[in-house]
């Protein structure tokens, strides 16, 4: 039952919040807050009564091992069930949903003035539409909430977005965003409901579970146009490179607590669909489309790398960063090795920190200059209180500091992946050049350099402050002890690799090449 | 077959719905009285779908030329359902019209029994009785505004293609009649056999043309937005809804009964217009700034998806057009009917349908800013836009989910792409819709439902419309066992 409390609370409280507003802003904001908050706790008090240790994973052949379980007849006709579950991957990833919620709240505290009520039951629905994405594992479920959380996020851009320049409107973004996502969604349920075909035709039932669905015997073609449907949807949300338009504009346009989601969790959607079913589902298929999917995160690397340096608008600067931070990401789940998977878990952990913190921090700055365009922007340093060291702490992060988590995982997927495909992660390193120069670039044009005028702006308040430090320990934190993060999603993460690997070992027994 | 009590009981709906237009024909001859009249219409249409129920326990059951099987049930209560509303919907619409009000019932009535026996239909006589009575009425009820020139051209228009339509489907009768010497549709199958010929062939797509130009198919499409625009809000809803839900359902019957219209090349050509439809109505409702138009060209692609049902007559089939027609139909009412009760005029307002040349707030700037003034309205109206979008936790999604299915199962690739291209395409207008209903602009108080819509009847069936599509979007059980188990009689 917790599993099913852990997705009605945003649900709950988002309609709580668009019935407070005729009391007036605050409550929604209080009332949204609190609801991120039970969440945050319920989660952690999950995390320190759970076992996720990696236990004994010499007998991994057995079935699926889930820590907590939940399931409800839905429709039977198809075999659907409200299936529920919870691993160490999971867990990590619903704890880091109710962080940032907090933070999404806490960010547009003086940001949006305008129809509280609606904006937090948008915001709190997107939350829980994650959540119950990273729960299901009803393909059914998942792909319900799959689509389901765009609307909100739909509105959440419309709405309360800022209006960008040279005709860059923000319905036109939200509707890009809204359009790329579904139609690539409707692939995967094409893919889903192939899969499940496939399996009555095997097996005479129809099922959308998961651990039954891995069962399913498949040709090699059928696996490999299956999991292209899979691929294609979570490479649109990921983003991977040519299908990564709608990325730029919707982060510029949307309010800082949409892009805080956005790239904090909605991204993380992306690969932990990867993690959890592209790769599991159609291990040998995977394996064959490893060398693309690695090529494709280093064109992400370098395309956002590079892109990023060309900004002007601070947060498109960001969300290019993004695309470069998710190329290292898809080339740690594509080398499949244990070591890399574990980077690829921390590497998200860690760009959802220094990615919302700088995305905070852009939208602090907007608050008090009025603008994001970085040529209007230059010499703050000295008169921004401490804003500017904190840009400076998570520019740091973002590059790759050792010290933050972020280095850590860099690290683990590039030292992880070199066993398989040395060449990419030689090429890939590269790109940690690349990472610096914008990092500094985005440092040295708003914060230093010659200055726009003279007077100072008004200081952090402790809301604010509360926030990048609460973010910045954080980072540090994981950067410096990262064991029980990487304790928790061990055993998720090692039932990964035992089936990747495993279609490894036949595809070169197969191919007879070492 | 001589007809037995049986049969005349098992025929209870219909003939209640004729005898209640008998009665309020008798009424509005004795006394004019709106709301009595708008009464006794709903309580004969509520007693006929109340008989239903009972008449449910008798099927599947074969009355000369009417078969009462599970087909025929579920397309008379989704007939009914949305008489009802339609009824409802008409009299806040029509409570300040200057002209004559109360035949708009009538007219209603009639039609409603013309969709029964239509639907219920397994004898080309009853077919084509069933279609004109269904037509006929429509055209009254389309023109009734006839003050207003747009009404009117909408009625006349649809009069002429109509009958344009109705001549080609005779045609194909009169073909099928000369081939085989039988008009029942047990006894057409029987003949025709494997091989139908040329002439049974020629008679089969002429019939298809005629019924595919009533479901406003690519390329008989051309009326649709026009009529929908033009034609009173209700009269619009009543042949978005029923009327259309009325002609697939024959379509479905004959499809699935008659081997002349399983031959594989008219399947083709259905898929190929399956296609069209998809494509084209989504694409000329990109840029339209009427919602009436918009919804109509939404139509056209949503009947698109559905001949997807048709091209792919195995068992999934008819369970995928019955949960998709439901829901096509629930966010149909939805939709409509908010646009009905922002255009029902009201004491206050200087806009009365009618003689003083108010035409329906169907322009989406009457919509801008639309939640901050009626936010429940508005949500029903997002609602429904949401569900006709197949989007999750609305009853459309399992339409499309079910669509998806039945393609990918018949690994009819085309299909499926198209559906794919054609939701990506129809979600840029829904969201357009929607996104305007939220934005804030000063001064657009132009047009507005009254204060009370929502205790008003109007105001419950648009509630309810949009309450059954979130319920049955998020447990679609009922729906699914009950289309699943309607059975197709063929005999008669």
């Amino acid at each position: 039952m917790t599993l099913l409390w852990l997705i009605l609370i945003p649900f709950i409280g988002g309609l709580l919040c668009w019935q407070a507003d005729r009391f007036g802003d605050l409550l929604p904001r209080w009332i949204a807050l609190a609801t991120m908050l039970v969440e945050l706790a319920i989660t952690l008090g999950v995390w320190f009564h759970g076992d996720y240790h990696l236990g004994n994973a010499g007998m991994a052949g057995e079935a699926l091992r889930w820590s907590m379980e939940w399931r409800a007849a839905w429709i039977p006709r198809f075999g659907i069930d409200v299936h529920l579950a919870l691993d160490g991957l999971s867990l990590v990833l619903i704890a880091l949903t109710g962080l940032l919620g907090v933070l999404a709240v806490l960010c547009s505290w003086h940001e949006i003035m305008r129809r509280v009520g609606f904006f937090h039951l948008n915001l709190l629905w997107i939350l829980g539409g994650v959540v119950g994405v990273f729960l299901a594992i009803d393909l059914f479920l998942f792909f319900f909430f799959w689509e389901m959380m765009l609307v909100p996020m739909y509105f959440l851009i419309a709405l309360w977005g800022h209006s960008g320049s040279e005709g860059r409107t923000r319905i036109r973004a939200a509707t890009k965003f809204f359009i790329y996502t579904q139609a690539s969604g409707l692939l995967m349920l094409v893919a889903i409901l192939g899969l499940v075909f496939a399996h009555h035709a095997h097996s005479g039932e129809y099922t959308f579970a998961y651990a039954d669905l891995m069962q399913t015997p498949l040709s090699e073609s059928t696996a490999m146009w299956l999991m292209l449907g899979f691929f294609v949807a979570f490479a649109v949300k990921l983003p991977v490179v040519p299908l990564h338009g709608w990325l730029p504009d919707a982060h510029a346009q949307a309010p800082t607590a949409g892009s805080v989601d956005l790239a904090g969790i909605l991204l993380k959607t992306a690969a932990y669909g990867m993690l959890r079913f592209a790769l599991p589902l159609f291990p040998e298929a995977s394996q064959a489309f490893a060398p693309v999917a690695m090529t494709l995160g280093l064109i992400g690397i370098f395309y956002g790398a590079l892109l990023a340096c060309g900004q002007q608008d601070i947060k498109r600067l960001i969300a290019y960063t993004s695309i470069a931070h998710m190329g290292f990401v898809l080339i740690g789940i594509y080398a499949g090795t244990q070591l890399a998977l574990q980077g690829v878990v921390l590497m998200m952990v860690a760009h959802a920190f220094s990615a919302s913190g700088l995305f905070i921090l852009s939208g602090q700055l907007y608050e008090r200059l009025g603008t994001r365009d970085m040529r209007q922007m230059g010499g703050l340093w000295g008169r921004l209180g401490s804003l500017p060291g904190f840009s400076l702490c998570f520019v740091a992060a973002s590059l790759g500091m050792p010290g933050t988590a972020n280095f850590l995982g860099e690290f683990l997927i590039l030292f992880g992946s070199f066993p398989v495909a040395p060449w990419v992660v030689v090429v890939a390193s590269i790109g940690l050049v690349l990472a610096a120069i914008y990092s500094l670039l985005l440092m040295q044009r708003v914060h230093f350099g010659p200055a726009q005028g003279e007077g100072r702006f008004a200081d952090l308040d402790t809301r604010e402050y509360v926030m990048m430090l609460s973010l910045l320990g954080l980072v540090l934190l994981f950067g410096l002890y990262p064991q029980p993060l990487l304790d928790t999603t061990g055993a998720a993460m090692s039932e990964v690799q035992r089936l990747f690997g495993a279609a490894s070992l036949s595809t070169t027994l197969l191919t007879g090449t070492p | 077959m001589t007809l037995t009590a049986t049969h005349l009981l098992a025929l209870t709906p219909p003939i209640l719905v004729c005898a209640t237009a008998i009665l309020v024909m008798l009424a509005i001859a004795w006394r004019r009285h709106h709301t009595g009249i708008a009464i006794v219409s709903v309580v004969g249409l509520n007693l006929a779908l109340l008989s239903l129920i009972g008449v449910s326990w008798m099927a599947p059951l074969a009355a000369p030329m009417l078969a009462v099987d599970g087909l025929a049930i579920f397309a008379a209560a989704l007939i009914m359902v949305a008489a009802l509303a339609c009824a409802t919907l008409a009299h806040a619409y029509l409570a300040h019209y200057t002209g004559p009000r109360e035949e708009f019932y009538l007219l209603l009535l009639c039609a409603t029994a013309g969709g029964m026996v239509l639907a219920a239909s397994t004898h080309l006589a009853t077919l084509f009785l069933g279609l004109e009575l269904l037509s006929i009425p429509l055209y009254g009820m389309l023109a009734y505004v006839y003050g207003e020139r747009r009404s009117l051209e909408a009625g006349v228009k649809y009069l002429v293609l109509s009958a344009a339509a109705t001549a080609f489907l005779l045609f194909g009768m009169a073909l099928l009649y000369a081939e085989t010497g039988r008009l029942d549709i047990a006894g057409l199958a029987a003949r025709l056999g494997g091989d139908i010929g040329a002439w049974g062939l020629a008679g089969a797509a002429l019939m298809l043309m005629g019924l595919c130009f009533k479901l406003s198919v690519v390329p008989f499409h051309m009326w649709t937005p026009d009529v929908y625009e033009g034609g009173p809000a209700p009269a619009a809803t009543f042949l978005a809804a029923a009327s259309k839900v009325a002609v697939f359902v024959v379509l479905l019957r004959l499809m699935t009964a008659a081997p002349a219209f399983q031959n594989s090349d008219l399947h083709d050509v259905l898929a190929a217009l399956a296609v069209l439809s998809m494509l084209v109505g989504n694409l000329l409702a990109l840029t339209q700034s009427n919602l009436k138009r918009l919804l109509g060209y939404s139509s056209i692609a949503h009947f698109g998806y559905l001949l997807t049902a048709l091209v792919i007559s195995d068992g999934l089939s008819i369970e995928a057009a019955g949960v998709y027609l439901v829901s096509y139909l629930l966010a149909t009412l939805g939709a409509f009917g908010v646009v009905t009760l922002i255009s029902s005029p009201h004491a206050s307002s200087p806009y009365v349908a009618g003689a003083h040349g108010g035409t329906d707030a169907a322009g989406l700037h009457h919509y801008r800013g639309l939640f901050w003034r009626r936010p429940y309205l508005t949500a029903v109206l997002t609602i429904s836009l949401l569900s006709m979008a197949g989007i999750p936790f609305t009853a459309g999604f399992i339409g499309k989910f079910y669509i998806i299915a039945l393609g990918v199962e018949a690994e009819r690739w085309w299909l499926v792409g198209a559906v794919i291209v054609g939701s990506a395409i129809g979600l840029f207008y829904y969201l357009r819709v929607m996104v305007t209903l939220f934005l804030t602009e000063a001064g657009m108080q132009r047009r507005d439902a009254p204060e009370n819509w929502a205790i008003q009847a109007g105001g419950v069936v648009v509630l309810g419309a949009a309450a059954l599509i979130v319920a049955l979007g998020i447990y679609p059980v009922p729906i699914i066992e009950w289309t699943q188990s309607v059975r197709v009689l063929t005999g008669g």
